[in-house]
């Protein structure tokens, strides 16, 4: 019975070397599912603010999603709720909304209505304003922000600066 | 019955053993011929025996040596007189900026070379002056004094302006010494210059029909398209580019490939280079590497005491 | 509906509904293995280990390989090499394996061959074994189709041209084949199915019935013993280990298995990391190009021994040798006359002939690497004349063989 429990122990003890092998194995496996390298350098996306025409809505492309671009002009900067002013990216002292183009409610792109300076969901007809705020359900929250960093009269998406993580720690933008 | 395992255990391996041998390095050997390094000592040139004065060497460079009406020379202010594509059209080839030649070049051959172009380079047979065939860039002739000295003079001055060896990178040995005529996509490289990221397709695709405006020219120059490099550290092997870049004559008679005249420290850099490109992750593999052999030893040891315990009841 | 009890545990509980207790008597524990017997038993296991090498990487290989003629070399060369996380390690454990798989297919073979493990109820083991190494001959060939380098593409564009038969011309079979006139997009990604689905599932149903043919028969031993295997496990249970002349599959053989395969690996990653030229032909880092031949073109090693005797002679003779080539080994425990089943030093004229067919073989792969001029094509006819010569004297040799 004693060889028995010395036999059982090098068995264990060889199972045990061999999980430390297949441990490593998984580590190795998962790094290969890892975004590759050229995938998380193309995560930056420039903006040159000084292209864009106010009222008008412009729609960008940061990491394959489409990110609204609006200047706004001076009569919806007057109008703004304490909402919205929290959401304004100001470059080179004109205004903006900049968002992340996906409805917060289930992921569709929202149509822009000039008209009335909002956007209205085609999936559940959830609807923003101009500045981003839900104005009606179903979206849970005002359209997200992407990361930003503001570079003179350019906007970098994909890096943080000041005014981005103020919104992040004000519960802004997730 | 007796053990006869170590026995087997040696007619598998000596089997094994030919077999690898018969069918690789004898093979290979058959198959391929060695060429030995020189070192880089281009010992067919004859040696320039002046001590050059760089002072000098500025004056005949910018001035009666004409080089700036070819080359540009930025650290000394002195821009390309055409852009890549035009030039490549009419000389075949991009002029090389000669900041840095006196440093990646061997000096011995960027004299001859100033003396007499087709002859350093090895490409009389294509660049024959009886038959016509002029070489694009020209012969110095001299400047009215004693031309071994001007051409001493010349070198350098071109060696006074150029970085010091350690700051060579192997991006710069590389660009400089190979990449007017190789492209290596792996690394970004374009015969006219890393090719940056657009933001809108129609550059982008602007930017690819230069590229292919150029390699049109390469194209007629040397008779056909210089090969793409990123993966010819791992086809050809570190002494096969070596020995190949030192003369390429030595591996491919008649070829159209100049002899570079790189000296053997930037030689260095563009195999790291190389290397970088066409097996980056060497580093990375010798390091897991080590890690793997040794725990497959303990395994190993581990699978042989359990053995031993298993069958201690068996025998 | 068959009566079922409360279960008692978690093993009673699959036991009354997998019977997992007595699968486990049949497949490991009391499947008897005799003890007369060396490390080269372990090849099946070694086998084993290298096909899960083989199939664990190629599924991270699959996750970023395209299947495209212009992307192919970048994805692998690129992609996988520069960017994926460990995608080097992967590849190169591929490559690698791909190559060592057929030198343990080889001595396992032959390991076979010299102990008579093909006759007298094993011959469907034989066969089994020979469809596997045909299958798996068909998967490495499919496989290296697959980075689309110089090697890639010309060993493509020879290997289909077989097809066209010689002077039979079957120029429409060739084109059928590739999809195309020559080897393009529909040829890629035709034989990328059949390296990543069916033959795999092919492979896996025959190493299914190889086990299967393996189990009523069991294992041979050193000296071709007929064993009583139920008289030797009614010693062993009743605690006679020592004495008895079988041991348990598992625990008792695997422990041996495992040491062999542990120092297996040693040689395996060794090459991984160290020494893989062999197995990754510096040619195939060329992409393919339709348009230019390689100065050197050859197969991977292991079929240089049959790519050697479709070389030295005419056309339509060298297709007819390189199919009968293929085929003989299938037929080898119906061309072996003799009822003896022992050791092949044992069997005199036999034993002469196995160390010939060895040697030979190994000739023929030398001289199918070297460039057919002077000597070498020489040899290589001469091996290729024995090749066929010692064939067809077998059934002479064992017949006039003496019963032992």
């Amino acid at each position: 019975m004693e060889k028995n429990g010395r036999r059982g122990f090098m068995g264990k003890a060889f199972g045990a070397v061999a999980a430390v092998g297949a441990v490593g194995s998984l580590v190795a496996m998962k790094k290969s599912w890892d975004p590759l390298p050229s995938v998380k350098a193309a995560g930056f996306t420039t903006l040159d603010m000084t292209v864009y025409k106010a009222g008008e809505l412009v729609t960008e492309k940061w990491r394959g999603k489409p990110i609204f671009v609006l200047k706004k002009t001076p009569e919806m900067v007057a109008k703004q709720t304490e909402a919205d002013k929290a959401r304004d990216i100001i470059v080179n002292g004109e205004h903006y909304m900049i968002a992340i183009g996906l409805c917060t409610h289930l992921g569709c792109i929202p149509a822009y209505y000039p008209d009335e300076e909002g956007f209205i969901c085609a999936c559940h007809g959830g609807q923003f304003d101009f500045a981003g705020e839900v104005t009606k359900v179903p979206p849970p929250r005002g359209l997200d922000i992407p990361p930003f960093r503001i570079d003179g009269t350019k906007l970098v998406l994909g890096e943080v600066g000041p005014e981005y993580e103020n919104m992040k720690e004000n519960g802004v933008t997730l | 019955m007796k053990n006869k395992e170590p026995i087997i255990l040696a007619v598998v391996v000596f089997f094994t053993l030919v077999t690898y041998y018969l069918v690789e390095p004898y093979a290979h050997h058959v198959m391929h011929k060695h060429v030995d390094s020189e070192n880089f000592v281009y010992a067919d040139l004859p040696a320039i025996n002046k001590t050059g004065d760089a002072t000098r060497g500025k004056d005949l460079v910018l001035g009666a040596g004409a080089c700036t009406g070819c080359h540009s020379i930025e650290v000394a202010g002195m821009p390309a007189p055409m852009d890549p594509v035009s030039a490549a059209a009419a000389y075949g080839v991009n002029p090389p900026d000669l900041s840095n030649a006196g440093v990646i070049f061997d000096g011995k051959f960027l004299a001859n070379l100033i003396k007499n172009p087709a002859h350093a380079l090895m490409v009389e047979h294509k660049f024959d002056p009886a038959k016509g065939q002029m070489h694009p860039m020209t012969q110095f002739y001299g400047a009215g004094g004693d031309l071994d000295q001007e051409v001493a003079d010349m070198v350098a001055y071109l060696q006074s302006i150029a970085v010091e060896q350690e700051s060579v990178t192997p991006a710069m040995a590389f660009e400089n010494a190979c990449g007017r005529c190789h492209a290596v996509k792996y690394e970004k490289w374009t015969q006219i210059g890393t090719k940056p990221s657009f933001k809108y397709e129609k550059d982008a695709l602007a930017f690819d029909i230069k590229v292919l405006e150029y390699e049109d020219s390469i194209k007629k120059y040397m008779g056909k398209l210089p090969p793409d490099l990123s993966m010819y550290i791992r086809s050809r092997s570190e002494h096969y580019i070596s020995t190949f870049v030192e003369n390429p004559q030595n591996y491919l008679h008649g070829t159209a490939m100049p002899r570079v005249g790189i000296n053997a420290e930037s030689m260095e850099k563009v195999i790291e280079y190389l290397e970088d490109s066409g097996d980056n992750k060497r580093h990375e593999r010798a390091s897991v590497g080590a890690n793997v052999m040794m725990y497959i030893i303990i395994f190993a040891i581990f699978a042989l005491l359990w053995k031993k315990q298993v069958w201690r009841d068996l025998h | 509906m068959a009566h079922f009890e409360k279960a008692t545990s978690v093993k009673d509980w699959l036991n009354q509904r997998l019977a997992i207790e007595k699968v486990e008597k049949v497949m490991a524990s009391e499947y008897w293995i005799p003890k007369n017997i060396n490390f080269l038993w372990a090849m099946g296991m070694v086998l084993m280990i290298t096909f899960i090498l083989l199939l664990v990487s190629g599924i991270f290989l699959l996750m970023y390989y395209q299947p495209n003629v212009d992307l192919a070399f970048d994805s692998v060369n690129y992609t996988i090499m520069r960017e994926v996380g460990f995608g080097w390690l992967w590849r190169h454990v591929h490559g690698v394996a791909a190559s060592v798989v057929f030198l343990i297919i080889y001595i396992h073979m032959f390991t076979g061959i010299y102990y008579g493990s093909y006759k007298k109820g094993r011959e469907m083991i034989w066969i089994s074994g020979m469809l596997l190494f045909i299958t798996f001959s068909a998967e490495a060939f499919s496989g290296y189709m697959l980075p689309w380098g110089q090697m890639s593409y010309w060993a493509g564009m020879v290997i289909t041209n077989i097809f066209s038969l010689g002077g039979l011309h079957l120029d429409g079979l060739v084109e059928w084949i590739r999809g195309d006139y020559v080897p393009a997009q529909a040829f890629l990604n035709r034989f990328f199915m059949l390296h990543v689905l069916l033959l795999p599932l092919a492979i896996l149903g025959l190493i299914g019935l190889h086990f299967a043919a393996l189990r009523i028969p069991h294992v041979n031993n050193q000296d071709g013993e007929e064993i009583d295997f139920d008289e030797e496990a009614k010693k062993y249970l009743a605690g006679d280990k020592k004495g008895s002349k079988v041991m348990r599959f598992a625990n008792d053989f695997m422990s041996k298995d495992m040491m062999v395969v542990g120092i297996y690996l040693i040689f395996f990653f060794y090459l991984v990391f160290y020494h893989y030229n062999f197995a990754m032909d510096p040619v195939n880092f060329d992409p393919a190009d339709g348009l230019k031949t390689p100065a050197h073109i050859y197969p991977e090693w292991y079929f240089l021994w049959s790519y050697e005797i479709l070389r030295p002679f005419s056309v339509n003779i060298g297709l007819i040798a390189f199919g009968f080539a293929q085929v003989i080994f299938v037929l080898l425990p119906f061309l072996d006359r003799s009822p003896n089943t022992v050791p092949a030093n044992r069997r005199g004229a036999f034993g002469i002939w196995f160390w010939l067919l060895l040697i030979d073989m190994i000739v023929l792969t030398a001289m199918g690497k070297l460039p057919p001029e002077g000597a070498f094509s020489t040899i290589g006819l001469v091996a290729a004349l024995a090749f066929i010569a010692l064939w067809i004297a077998l059934p002479f040799i064992t017949a006039k063989e003496k019963k032992l």
